[in-house]
């Protein structure tokens, strides 16, 4: 399942489309920066609400395949010019971690 | 060894929304120049834990980053309060970070362990009231 299924599901709201075609990895959820930084794996989908800077740095470095802000959870306008720069996938949603990441895993898992 | 690539940084005081760009810099570095991506993932993990604790326990610095042949070795030097107990600051969950800073979602006392588990070596010099020197090197 690639990042443009997660798209096409019409579930999320799509803020940066940097690479369409990329493989949707573990589902990682968590809203501690460092905790993140160490235990994300690589290629992971990481579903969050804390939505800034420093989360998209995390993103960049751990090589997520795609940040889902949770609950509602926006980008201000540096966070989203950074999400470009570095081609970061970001959607979001208004549903809660949990319930965001077990519906991202239904539909990988079909 | 003055074939050894050098790149210097400076990083300053609680700029929040620069913080991350020596390493993202160095990330994108290595990867051009070919660096296994494990390699690169745990240099780059390490320096923005380094880089951060830099902006937001202490008033910024100056990070180097060398490449040599056989490793690359991270030094990063910042002014600031230094660290009374190491050993303490170096467990899993310690944390000394302020509200402000734990509302960005830092603050969870992992940054030092990730820093440890990411490098082949890391050694820490530290003066009450002057600054603190980390230097890590990762094999190649
Ligand atoms: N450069 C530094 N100068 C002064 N104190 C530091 C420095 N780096 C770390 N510390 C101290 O060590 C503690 C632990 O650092 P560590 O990076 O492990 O966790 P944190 O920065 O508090 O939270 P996290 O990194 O998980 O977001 C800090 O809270 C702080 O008290
Ligand atoms: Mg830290």
């Amino acid at each position: 399942m690639t990042i443009k299924d997660l798209c096409d599901s019409g579930k999320f709201t799509v803020l940066n489309l940097a690479d369409e075609e990329r493989e949707l990895g573990k589902i990682f959820c968590c809203d501690l920066l460092s905790i993140a930084m160490g235990k994300a794996p690589a290629g992971c989908v990481w579903v969050t609400v804390m939505a800034n800077i420093n989360t998209l740095a995390v993103a960049s470095l751990a090589d997520a395949s795609a940040v889902v802000l949770a609950e509602g959870s926006r980008l201000d306008e540096t966070a989203l010019a950074k999400a470009r720069q570095q081609d970061i996938n970001v959607l979001a949603t208004e549903e809660p971690v949990f319930d965001t990441g077990l519906l991202i895993k239904e539909m990988k898992d079909g | 060894m003055e074939d050894n690539l050098v790149f210097e940084y400076v990083v300053s005081r609680e700029d929040f929304t620069r913080a991350g760009e020596a390493s993202a810099d160095v990330k994108k570095k290595l990867k051009a120049l070919g660096v296994p991506s494990g390699v690169v993932r745990r240099v780059s993990i390490a320096l923005y834990e380094g880089e951060i604790n830099m902006v937001v326990h202490a008033y910024g610095g100056n990070i180097t980053v060398e490449i040599t042949s056989d490793k690359i070795i991270m030094l990063l030097k910042d002014k600031g309060p230094g660290i009374p107990d190491v050993e303490k600051a170096m467990q899993e969950g310690f944390s000394t970070a302020s509200d402000s800073v734990r509302a960005l979602g830092f603050g969870a006392g992992m940054g030092l362990p990730n820093m440890k588990k990411c490098s082949d070596r890391m050694d820490i010099s530290t003066t009450i009231g002057v600054g603190t020197e980390i230097k890590m090197e990762v094999d190649l």
